[in-house]
């Protein structure tokens, strides 16, 4: 890949290309890493900008209206659109906000989501940093997203703001709990804290020598962790029906209100990558990730994005379908039926490993 | 091994720039015509009255020290659960590898217990 680049580039620049070499071998990997992560960026920011399409598009369609299509056609050009009028809109600074907080928390809640993305294997191989502590970094840089939520609103200075980030704070880290004993069997069954080994580790058993890999991905075997987590993460990235952090009826926007234009913009698109993040989190750890459902079809990137959307059409369908939990519910969920879920499951995964009736050799 | 971290250093980095540019932007693009009723703080179209930064309820403190207890326990379940099956794979270790990690989540499950006794866990 590295080679061919450099090959087209050679092409590109003919008999310059020598002298320019020269300048430019001492830089070049931090190039590549950069051209890397612009490869990686691009799509991942126009799917944020055509997941709230989307959104809109199913949500009008699960109510029985059309959902936008003035702008483009089928309305397609609507999240541009809306970019560009949030790019010219002015930015306030309220008089009783504490500046230099006030701007550092939209790009403390966008900065996690977007760095998280490092560690992310697309494909056999297709990662930009296949760490050996893959696990580890995601959770880590995943939670500090909770900083930019806080920080928010304690700079604004504002009631509503207040109220929302604290609710928000205590409903994030709850549920991180359950997140990451979940991830505790997930490790145990797969031995390794390497992405790329999670899902190479779900490819092999029984089914997947049978041809129906699907069945011998950890969603089976681990059903019960499995919906703990694809529930926490509904939960933490604040969607409904767990929205209570930013439900308009009671706290307008939560920690939100205060912010307009681009700072504003931040916190939204903060909120569609880590929802983008969550699927793909879910489709790693216990979908398989780019492994084929059956044997005679091969494995490729292609999965990997079907999963993603398929998790990402749950969280619409979700929000379609489910009235919000009142806060009290949010945190009994949490804290008295995923954590002791995750607490029993542990052992009789370790009692199942033990047994004679072992499914992870 | 370290190397492989160059480039999670390099998207931190280009994560921070992509995080704090369109604000920066965004800034200087849009128009800025204050007044004193679009600077002032929401409250839903009254005047604000008293400071924003009052006391809050104590049940989140005590979600957030019950949150640092349970993910201590979490970082110290991943190193264990990581090489499990090389655990189970070792005879002589089998047993005992399993019975201390059940000793270590029961001492937890003890602390757990005794918050939702006392209430800590209660939202009314």
């Amino acid at each position: 890949m590295e080679a061919s680049v450099l090959h087209f580039f050679e092409w590109l620049w003919g008999p310059y290309w020598s002298t320019l070499w020269a300048w430019f071998k001492p830089v070049w990997p931090l190039i590549w890493v950069i051209m890397k992560i612009v490869a990686i960026l691009v799509p991942l920011l126009l799917g944020v900008a055509y997941m709230t399409y989307a959104e809109r598009k199913i949500l009008g369609f699960m109510h029985v209206r059309i959902g936008p299509n003035r702008v483009g056609p089928l309305g397609l050009l609507q999240p541009i659109a809306d970019g560009l009028k949030l790019f010219f809109k002015e930015v306030i600074l309220p008089t009783k906000a504490d500046p230099a907080l006030y701007f550092m928390a939209p790009a403390l809640a966008m900065a996690p989501a977007v760095a998280v993305w490092a560690v992310v294997p697309f494909f056999d191989g297709v990662v930009l940093a296949n760490l050996d502590a893959g696990v580890l970094f995601l959770l880590a840089v995943s939670s500090l997203g909770v900083y930019g939520v806080i920080i928010a609103g304690w700079a604004s200075n504002s009631k509503y703001p207040f109220l929302g980030s604290i609710r928000s704070a205590a409903q994030m880290v709850s549920y991180e709990v359950a997140m990451g004993l979940a991830l505790v069997c997930v490790l145990m069954v797969s031995n390794s804290l390497n992405l790329t080994d999670i899902v190479h580790a779900q490819g092999r058993g029984i089914f997947a020598d049978w041809g129906v890999g699907a069945l011998s991905w950890n969603w089976l075997p681990l059903w019960p962790v499995f919906l703990v987590y694809l529930i926490s993460g509904v939960a933490e990235t604040n969607r409904a029906p767990f929205d209570v952090v930013e439900g308009e009826s009671e706290i307008v926007a939560g920690h939100m209100v205060e912010y307009s234009g681009m700072a504003f913009a931040m916190f939204f698109l903060a909120e569609y990558a880590n929802m983008i993040l969550v699927a793909a989190m879910v489709t790693v750890f216990f979908l398989g990730g780019w492994l084929s459902p059956v044997g005679f079809l091969p494995d490729g990137l292609p999965w990997m994005l079907a999963k993603m959307s398929l998790m990402l059409f749950l969280f619409l369908w979700l929000r379609a379908t489910f009235p919000r939990y009142r806060y009290d519910q949010i945190m009994r969920l949490g804290w008295k039926v995923f954590v002791p879920v995750c607490l029993i499951w542990i052992p009789v995964v370790g009692v199942w490993m033990m047994s004679p009736f072992n499914i992870w050799e | 091994m370290l190397e492989n971290y160059f480039p999670v250093l390099v998207f931190v980095v280009v994560g921070m720039a992509f995080g704090c540019m369109p604000i920066l932007l965004g800034w200087l693009v849009s128009p800025h015509r204050p007044d004193s009723e679009k600077l002032s703080p929401f409250e839903c179209g009254f005047e604000p009255f008293e400071d924003a930064r009052t006391k809050f309820d104590v049940r989140y403190y005590l979600i957030a020290i019950l949150f640092i207890l349970f993910d201590l326990e979490i970082a110290f379940l991943f190193p264990w659960a990581t090489i499990f099956k090389e655990i189970t794979a070792t005879p002589e270790v089998k047993l005992f590898g399993f019975a201390e990690m059940l000793v270590f989540i029961g001492v937890l499950v003890i602390g757990y217990v005794y918050a939702w006794v006392k209430g800590a866990l209660d939202w009314e």
